[in-house]
């Protein structure tokens, strides 16, 4: 839809320009990984043990930062009336925010597997494909309800801590599922072996999507 | 000059049919938990009429300038816009309204033009450039298009909105407080602007507490106090001293001298 | 006056649930007397669920509608709905005590029923946290219809994570055949509980009523 790609780019091109969000959340990642390695100990081995948990868990901080955003540019600039009277199906809106927090989730993504590989001297090419592929099914189901619910939360207050109170009980499946299929990945097990995993995180996600869409335009009436 | 504006922005946007209620209200009540903000407030408004409403801060005017724009839901009452029925389909009604408020919808870090760009194709209008162009012409900021909305001044950003407005299709345009930021030049400017609208068929409200810039546009002058509507006349019945007089008796109480 | 009799029904059935659980049912011979408590807790969860399929269809309506009989369904299912879910766990833990020797475990039902509170309990804050009626009404909608739906999700999710880790769980009726005696007091305690929630469903509607009328 072309409306979808008119928000897509209009907050690449604002976030470029800005350079608010992904800066932030990538420094957030490195910091999330000293943290990790602080919490745990100075031993490597735990962290090879923990590291798809760990993972998930960096995910799900930053998504928490970086969904609970989603309409903050509406929100200070004032442009959130406006998008409530746009006319037209409001679901565009949706799919277009969601491309974007997609998008910038990607970027925070590679960017924490790179440095997890990278202090943690492990690699992870021969895993890469599956990864990518867990990574995808997992940040999109994320990413659907943390878009849907950060319009909710966005004209209020309390955003900050009621986001994550809505947040994390509903991403509990899609968490589940992520660190246990990223656990097969990484230990160079074959694909099939997190084949039921990945068919929930298909079928979560289709779920996610369609109530978003369906629902979005009940949250931007106003 | 608006009433002359370039021939692309006006060929897109074609004249609208006139003699038509663009807005028929009813009864329209609004609480706020235990506030009463509006109480029984009716009007109607025709194509080609403007409508002043008038009233001190905190008297309901942003509250019933919202509902007339479906971006709140009246407790109870009716609401009708360009005959239909707002309150049951908002979405179909929005596509004719628009709205100058607090808020100018302007995303600070895009240029002028990108701004109308992406409020364009949201409001499933032709955003080609030189259409956009032409827009900002009109409204005598073609010099700042590729320039980031946020270094305009307050009435840059509001004539910004009005282009926006222009690119539109919208018959009924709700203005909240226009006045202010503008010095004289910018109030006559955004008189003209009203009355080309209106010329082409569209009907607006301006909702202000400055009485002098409120007259100015109006074929119609509505007093809100206290949440009701006080006073509902053309202009042209009342002389302006004893509208000043009646505006300051009703909404400031009786006793104030004028 | 029906829903009076639907509280007395409900007290009725209570009692003839508890001397049934005490009385008729039998004692079991691993676990001991510890596990008549799941005379509360399995009641408890089917309840919850009855609970917040309500809420879904509630907040459905209420979209489709925009009345507020549906939102008002929501609501009053919603409360009890969490309050039985909270039974469930606390419960879940009690029996887990004595039989595993620990407060809490990540058995896979306990651990879906926690993370059902939680959701729920999310609802609830949401609602409190909107004053004007019709916002909260549909942001509620949302959250509701997603919390239901993902209801199944976390089920298999939370299982399969159980798997992994452990064989199935312990902590359950016993299984088919089973025994008449704990059937029956089974179905009787589900039934009082069942007209328990309907009773305070239909008591929390009428107050949610009172409080709308006395606004206006």
């Amino acid at each position: 839809m072309r409306r979808a790609w008119i928000v897509v780019w209009k907050d690449v091109l604002s976030e470029r320009r800005s350079k608010e969000s992904l800066n932030a959340l990538v420094f957030f990642s490195l910091l999330l990984l000293f943290v990790f390695q602080f919490a745990l100990g100075p031993e490597r081995a735990k962290v090879e043990t923990a590291l798809p948990g760990l993972l998930w868990l960096g995910f799900v901080l930053a998504g928490l930062l970086a969904f609970g955003r989603t309409f903050l540019v509406e929100r200070e600039n004032d442009c959130w009336e406006g998008l409530v009277l746009a006319p037209g199906d409001k679901s565009a809106i949706y799919l277009g925010k969601l491309a974007g927090n997609v998008l910038l989730m990607a970027v925070v993504e590679a960017v924490l597997v790179l440095l997890f590989a990278l202090f943690f001297n492990l690699d992870f090419t021969s895993a890469l494909p599956g990864l990518v592929l867990v990574l995808a099914l997992g940040t999109l189901g994320l990413a659907a309800v943390g878009t849907l619910f950060g319009a909710i939360t966005a004209q209020l207050r309390a955003r900050e801590l009621l986001f994550p109170v809505l947040l994390l009980p509903a991403a509990v499946p899609v968490l589940l599922a992520s660190v246990s299929a990223t656990q097969t990945v990484l230990l160079g097990e074959p694909l099939a072996d997190a084949a039921a995993w990945l068919k929930l995180l298909a079928v979560a996600d289709l779920v996610y999507l369609v109530i978003g869409v369906l629902t979005f335009e009940f949250v931007l009436e106003g | 000059m608006i009433a002359t504006g370039p021939d692309a922005v006006r060929e897109q946007t074609p004249p609208l049919p006139a003699s038509d209620l663009v807005v028929e209200a009813t009864h329209l009540r609004k609480r706020f938990g235990l506030t009463c903000a509006l109480e029984e407030v009716s009007l109607s408004l025709e194509a080609g009429c403007g409508l002043t409403l008038l009233g001190p801060n905190g008297t309901g005017k942003s509250t019933l300038l919202r509902i007339l724009a479906t971006l709140l839901r009246p407790t109870s009452g009716s609401l009708r816009i360009t005959g239909l029925d707002a309150l049951k389909e908002p979405a179909a009604v929005r596509g004719a309204i628009d709205m100058v408020g607090h808020g100018t919808w302007i995303y600070e870090d895009l240029t002028a033009i990108e701004n109308l760009r992406f409020w364009s194709v949201m409001g499933g209008h032709d955003a080609a450039r030189a259409r956009l162009r032409a827009a900002l012409e009109s409204v005598e900021l073609d010099t700042v298009a590729e320039c980031r909305a946020r270094i305009f001044s307050a009435g840059m950003k509001r004539r910004l909105a009005l282009a926006r407005v222009l690119l539109g299709r919208a018959r009924l345009l709700l203005l909240d407080e226009p006045f202010t930021g503008l010095d004289r030049a910018g109030r006559k400017w955004l008189g003209e602007f009203l009355m080309s609208f209106k010329a082409r068929g569209g009907a607006f409200v301006v909702a202000t507490h400055s009485f002098d810039a409120g007259l100015g546009v109006a074929d119609r002058i509505a007093i809100l106090a206290g949440g009701r509507l006080a006073l509902d006349r053309p202009t042209t019945e009342l002389g302006h001293d004893d509208l000043r007089r009646l505006y300051d008796d009703l909404a400031l109480g009786p006793g104030v001298a004028s | 006056m029906a829903v009076r009799v639907l509280g007395w029904l409900a007290v009725l059935g209570l009692m003839a649930g508890l001397v049934a659980a005490f009385g008729y049912a039998p004692r079991e011979v691993v676990q001991g007397n510890v596990q008549r408590i799941m005379y509360l807790h399995v009641p408890s969860v089917l309840t919850a669920y009855l609970a917040f399929a309500l809420v879904f269809v509630g907040s459905v309506g209420y979209l489709l509608t925009r009345r507020a009989g549906w939102d008002r369904l929501a609501l009053a299912a919603a409360e009890p709905g969490v309050i039985f879910t909270g039974i469930t766990i606390v419960s879940g833990s009690i029996w887990g005590k004595p039989t595993w020797g620990t407060w809490w475990t990540w058995d896979a039902r306990l651990t879906s029923t926690a993370v059902l509170f939680l959701v729920y309990l999310g609802y609830l804050l949401l609602r409190g946290m909107l004053d004007e009626p019709d916002r909260r009404a549909r942001a509620a909608a949302v959250v509701g219809i997603l919390g239901a739906a993902n209801i199944p999700i976390v089920h298999f999710s939370v299982k399969w994570w159980r798997a992994l880790h452990q064989p199935a769980t312990i902590l359950g009726p016993e299984p088919s055949p089973i025994a008449a005696p704990i059937a029956l007091t089974l179905f009787v305690n589900w039934l009082a509980f069942t007209l328990l929630f309907l009773y305070l469903l239909a008591k929390r509607t009428a107050i949610a009523q009172l409080e709308e009328h006395h606004a206006e």
